[in-house]
């Protein structure tokens, strides 16, 4: 059980949580799945800090981030796999 | 772990019991400040409880206004009581309530006597009901009487992964040893309010929280002059990596565990309806969402912070956790539980729920929280309205 670098809520969420001080450019992650507690790879595009969020696929404008196996917001701006997700490129559907 | 079944708190003349033993001088209103931290200034172990409000008020505000007075006095985690306002009626109307409850209470009003005056004769009786609650002892009391409210503040991304679920831990426990628990801030289910409410216990618990969050939705939306950014999520749960309301919601959320709720409260209502898990329409700003849920009667809070959120409430001691390493690093003096462990997975969430329970239960005990040794005494009154 080595500590993980990020840790992913659920197997459906399309990212993950960035768990150490901070992530490297071009850093292999290992991701944990909290739900099913299989671990997945993913290789940081930036520099990430504790607790930010990291695409885990290839998302297009529009598209749904889900956290949790939810829903948590829409896509404003391409984001490539490994690329740092954040309010630059996902807002609220509310408010 | 072996949950212990009881806790040494102060028995309280109607069947309650307390985690602390204050005796408080409470203004009625914004004017009376003054002379209440004056009487609190004369006679020692007593605390005044300043707040902003009371004047012109009406209608639900009015009542609610009433209602977080009236609570605040017969919380169990009160000995005795002084309240002090401008006019005689509000004064005794308040009075009257609390004294419901067995514990002493008196009322003093300043018109037609002047500051000093009062602050005089109040000191003489705030003097003797000190005296009086000093004598009482701790004594033995079932876990039951544990009524625990729950609240998160400065949440980043660490608050929903691992503090949050730590809370929904421990009330997994301890629900079956027939606890009070409280959950609230309505506008921080948003996003996760289908979510919430299928977890009522029966139709009508679902239907009164989908009223609730409407209402409320329905008045932010009204009010709103931007997208809501820096508000909800706050600047400092941006910097923590929450992105969406929606985000933080699901976060919050966590905090029930797999709970139902049985009802859903007002704003400082009491629950009625016995042990179990309750819902209570309150705002996400921290300090007046404990202050209601104290004066609803929880006798604990337990806060799960992110970035590091400082709050206290001046009579229920308010127990931190964070799951964040550098806020468990960086403001250790205000962090009561650190289960940062979980992300590095050196403890799972069960050993977490653990700490949280043992911690827990010594501050009900009598250990001071970081909150309370650091004079932290957030008493912020709930507004609805402008006044008349």
């Amino acid at each position: 059980m080595s500590q993980p670098d990020l840790i992913i809520h659920d197997e459906k969420d399309n990212v993950g949580v960035v768990v150490i001080e901070t992530t490297k450019k071009g850093q292999d992650c290992s991701a944990w799945i909290m739900e099913n507690d299989k671990t997945v790879k993913v290789s940081s595009m930036n520099e990430v800090p504790l607790g930010h969020k990291i695409a885990l696929q290839d998302l297009k404008e529009g598209d749904t981030i889900l956290k949790y196996g939810h829903d948590i917001g829409k896509v404003v701006k391409p984001i490539k796999k490994g690329e740092h997700v954040h309010v630059h490129n996902v807002k609220t559907k509310k408010w | 772990m072996d949950i212990p079944k009881s806790f040494l708190g102060y028995k309280r003349e109607n069947g309650r019991a307390g985690t602390r033993n204050h005796v408080i001088i409470l203004p009625v209103d914004d004017i009376s400040n003054a002379c209440a931290e004056a009487v609190a200034n004369n006679i020692k172990g007593t605390i005044a409880l300043p707040h902003s409000y009371g004047r012109l008020q009406f209608g639900a505000d009015l009542e609610l206004h009433f209602r977080t007075m009236i609570g605040t006095g017969k919380n169990p985690n009160v000995a005795a009581v002084i309240v002090i306002g401008i006019e005689p009626k509000w004064t005794k109307r308040i009075v009257d309530e609390i004294a419901k409850t067995g514990k002493p209470v008196e009322g003093f009003h300043i018109e037609r006597t002047g500051d000093i005056g009062t602050i005089m004769k109040a000191s003489k009786k705030a003097q003797e009901f000190s005296q009086w609650a000093s004598e009482k002892q701790r004594e033995e009391c079932p876990l039951s009487d544990l009524w625990i409210s729950v609240k998160c503040g400065e949440s980043d991304t660490t608050s929903g992964l691992a503090s949050n679920p730590t809370v929904g831990n421990l009330m997994e426990k301890l629900e079956p040893f027939g606890v009070h628990l409280c959950f609230g801030e309505t506008s921080e289910l948003t996003g996760a309010e289908k979510v919430c409410a299928a977890r009522g216990a029966t139709p009508e618990a679902k239907e009164k929280f989908m009223k609730t969050w409407s209402a409320y939705n329905d008045f932010i939306l009204k009010e709103a002059t931007n997208d809501l950014s820096e508000s909800q999520p706050t600047a400092g749960n941006i910097a923590g990596g929450l992105t969406t309301i929606e985000e933080k919601a699901f976060g919050n959320f966590q905090k029930i565990g797999n709970l139902k709720f049985i009802d859903v409260l007002e704003p400082a209502e009491e629950p009625k309806k016995g042990k179990g898990l309750y819902f209570m329409d309150t705002s996400s700003a921290a300090a007046e969402c404990v202050t209601l849920q104290a004066a609803g009667g929880f006798n604990i809070h337990l806060f799960p912070t992110g970035q590091g959120n400082i709050i206290g409430n001046p009579i229920e001691p308010v127990v931190k956790l964070t799951a964040n390493p550098l806020t468990a690093k960086l403001m250790k003096e205000h962090v009561d539980c650190d289960v940062s462990k979980i992300l590095s997975r050196e403890m799972n969430l069960s050993q977490a729920g653990d700490e949280l329970i043992k911690t827990m239960l010594r501050v009900a005990n009598g250990r001071l929280t970081c909150a309370e040794a650091l004079g932290h005494r957030e008493f912020v009154m709930t507004k609805l309205y402008r006044s008349a």
